[in-house]
């Protein structure tokens, strides 16, 4: 019985940003890495284990953080205008301020105020809550290029005394090892913070899960050590750590394409290497399909379930019920066996219930690469649902296109009083925090309050939708989407408005009345038939 | 006047009606499987057929309407009045009193004067719309710009769909009226070997035995 608690304890624990599940995976994918080197397109000029100003006993990241800068003395400040790092983004054609540290979000919902936590995924040492570090010597460079697979981060902050266990029996960092084994990027350094996303493994993406540190070719054949074996960075091009391909502001329909031979675009779009017309030109089929790309985006047919692999995404989270305990505890049920043999959850009184879905069929809708957030200040009608981030584009708009997304139902809080979405605080020692004390209005108080804004009293729950573009797991050409997936009555594109798709857009009345004509003309003929033959009978009796 | 056997369907005419008909019983098919009225292939090759079929009786039709225009064969379709009312009768009264078919082709006037007008309609009004349409599709959707014409496919589609249910009500009758008359088979006929009775004059009698032998066939029949 003991231990059972301890076990529900330790559920309890592994939270936002998957601490727990985040260092799981450096061991799994630490096998892949030294094959993953030797793929890479670009091997180092440099060994850094030769290096004098890495020949040090490092006591923590900071100190290596120096050692780094000492050498590479402009990535301080290049790091410092990277969106990993402010968590900032500022979107110049909706005004909005954007990012992490501003963004309510329908998963954990709010990383502001809970940076003690969240801030596991910040590429930064020593952040607090509501405190983001700005120094150059606070960066974590580790976490992005360690290549030994034996480097791990924990939260920031300690939160709840309840979450102790999450910081308890880990083996020490052995900062010298891990300095001395620096690289470029691999799929498990930027996993180790994206496949996690929202809470857990695929939680948020559906299309990033930890499958894809090492996918089978038919998960994805990109990033596939039998396929291409990209890195991330194979596709988000950097440019003094500036990585591009960012889902804030999409580059929706490129027309451009390729490059010029020789350079590399700073653009993350599939016609950035397989041109604007990325099917070969030699039949009526292909003609008809690199027509398509006009209209529909190349992941609309070539992702056609996302979650594959055997990780489930989170599709359904629903915090009204939030907060249950059990003997005063937490407690956490796991019904769902997802595709690789693992349960994952379906209740968890920090976060409320969830649905969980495998080989899921994206929602589509015409995007323009334009987003308008729901964010704090957003105040909302609350008889709708409300979109956390509102698709723009349309069927008349030449820049949009028709684009796979996750979309993720979430019943989120928010206040009543003022309509509109709140932060909650979730995470911290003391009397308020959700995870701890299992009371939302509190929570909630203290959220608005350190953040300076106003809060009713009043905590409400409403329906949210956002929306994730589907662009990993990119299937082998035979598995993209037939022509039946689409043009067919009620097929994918069911509600797709403002475009005809021969199969299934009809003219109901055009139909009917040409049917009923042919149906008419066809009764005609056989009457005529038949009083020729009546005639020709009665005129033979006589 | 005096009714003969002559070549009324030469051999180009043949071919043309009959590649025709098959291009257009093919993209009738087609086009109801892409239109999803029946899911007897795949949509793939249903939309794979219709376009290079289409391509290819749009290419027929060049030749058809340079043939037409440079042998004058195009004054068989020019609409007349002359005649007319008696066909009428005879389709909706006549042919239940057992009275022959009153028409009798002459040499400049194979058709009569309604199966002339059908012919027409469907010459100028149908096969138009189901081509012109059909090329604005195939441009739209393979390559044309979009912009401003993003609306239009639906238009477009719409005319296509209710020309092809117009030729649907055309073939219909077009075969049924084969059975009217001399019957089926001998209506058939003379678009198989090319022959068939007609009224001719004097003049045009012996300009077909002194220029065209081969087109007469035999002498006074009737």
């Amino acid at each position: 019985m003991k231990r059972y608690l301890q076990y529900m304890q330790l559920f309890f624990c592994i939270i936002c940003f998957a601490g727990g599940i985040t260092w799981a995976s450096y061991g799994q994918c630490a096998e892949s890495d030294g094959e993953e080197a030797t793929a890479h397109p670009i091997s180092s000029t440099a060994d850094h284990s030769q290096f004098k100003a890495l020949h040090k006993n490092f006591k923590n990241g900071p100190e290596v953080t120096k050692a780094c800068l000492s050498c590479h003395n402009k990535a301080g400040k290049q790091i410092q205008k990277n969106i990993h790092w402010t968590w900032t983004y500022h979107n110049k054609k909706t005004g909005q301020l954007l990012g992490k540290e501003h963004l309510i979000n329908n998963f954990c919902s709010n990383a502001r105020g809970n940076e003690g936590m969240c801030a596991q995924c910040h590429i930064s040492y020593g952040a607090t809550n509501f405190h983001l570090p700005k120094k150059q010597s606070q960066i974590d460079c580790l976490v992005c290029h360690d290549t030994t697979g034996k480097y791990y981060r924990l939260p920031p902050t300690k939160g709840s005394p309840a979450c102790s266990i999450l910081f308890a029996g880990k083996k020490p960092i052995d900062w010298k090892n891990v300095a001395q084994h620096v690289g470029l990027p691999g799929r498990a350094n930027c996993g180790s913070c994206h496949f996690y996303g929202g809470g857990g493994d695929n939680v948020k993406h559906g299309d990033l899960s930890s499958i894809m540190a090492n996918p089978p070719k038919s998960v994805d054949v990109h990033m596939s050590p039998d396929g291409q074996n990209f890195a991330c960075t194979a596709c988000h091009v950097t440019k003094n750590h500036q990585w591009s391909g960012s889902r804030y502001q999409l580059l929706a329909k490129d027309t451009k394409g390729v490059g010029k031979p020789g350079f590399r675009r700073h653009a993350t779009s599939c016609e950035s290497c397989h041109g604007l017309n990325p099917h070969p030109n030699d039949s009526v089929k292909h003609i008809a399909l690199n027509t398509h790309v006009k209209r529909v985006a190349c992941q609309s047919c070539h992702i056609p379930a996302f979650a594959r692999g055997g990780v489930a995404t989170r599709t359904f989270w629903d915090w009204r019920t939030a907060g249950r305990t059990k003997n005063g505890k937490g407690f956490m049920e796991d019904n769902y066996v997802q595709g690789n043999g693992e349960k994952r959850e379906t209740y968890w009184s920090i976060k409320g219930n969830f649905k969980n879905g495998e080989n899921v069929v994206p929602y589509y809708a015409w995007f323009n690469g334009q987003t308008t957030y729901t964010t704090v200040n957003t105040h909302f009608d609350p008889t709708k649902p409300v979109d956390i981030n509102h698709l723009e584009g349309s069927a008349n708009d030449s820049a949009s296109r028709i684009w796979p997304f996750k979309r993720m139902e979430t019943w989120l809080q928010y206040d009543k009083g003022y309509n509109n979405l709140v932060y909650t605080h979730l995470w911290g020692n003391d009397d308020e925090s959700f995870w701890g004390n299992f009371k939302l209005k509190p929570a909630i108080a203290r959220g608005m309050k350190d953040a300076g804004l106003p809060f009713s009293g009043q905590v409400g729950f409403i329906k949210t939708y956002s929306y994730w573009p589907t662009t990993h797991m990119v299937a082998p050409k035979e598995k993209a989407l037939d022509c039946m997936a689409c043009h067919t009555a009620g097929g994918r594109l069911n509600g797709i408005n403002g475009i005809y798709m021969a199969g299934h857009s009809r003219f109901a009345w055009l139909d009917q009345v040409a049917w009923i004509l042919i149906a008419l003309t066809s009764a005609a003929i056989l009457i005529h038939i038949l009083m020729r033959i009546f005639i020709s009978f009665k005129r033979r009796q006589s | 006047m005096s009714m003969h056997r002559i070549m009324v369907y030469t051999r180009f005419e043949r071919l043309w009606h009959w590649l025709q008909a098959l291009a257009i019983l093919t993209l009738l098919f087609t086009g109801l499987r892409i239109h999803g009225v029946h899911q007897l292939i795949s949509f793939e090759t249903a939309a794979n057929i219709h376009t290079i079929v289409a391509i290819g009786l749009l290419a027929l039709w060049a030749f058809a309407t340079f043939w037409l225009f440079t042998t004058g064969n195009w004054k068989h379709y020019m609409p007349t009045k002359q005649g007319l009312w008696r066909i009428v009768r005879f389709y909706s009264y006549g042919i239940f009193q057992g009275e022959n078919h009153p028409y009798r082709k002459a040499f400049w006037r194979k058709h009569n004067p309604l199966q002339a007008a059908a012919y027409l309609g469907l010459k100028v009004v149908i096969f138009p719309l189901i081509w012109i349409s059909g090329l604005m599709y195939l441009y739209i959707t393979s390559g044309g710009s979009w912009s401003g014409l993003v609306n239009f496919p639906p238009a477009i589609a719409w005319v296509h769909t209710l020309a092809a249910f117009a030729l649907i009500l055309f073939l219909l009758i077009h075969l049924y009226m084969l059975t009217i008359g001399k019957g089926f088979i001998k209506h058939v006929k003379p678009m198989i070997n090319g022959f068939d009775m007609v009224d001719l004059s004097r003049v045009e009698e012996a300009y077909l035995e002194a220029d065209e032998p081969g087109h007469i066939k035999d002498n006074a029949e009737g």
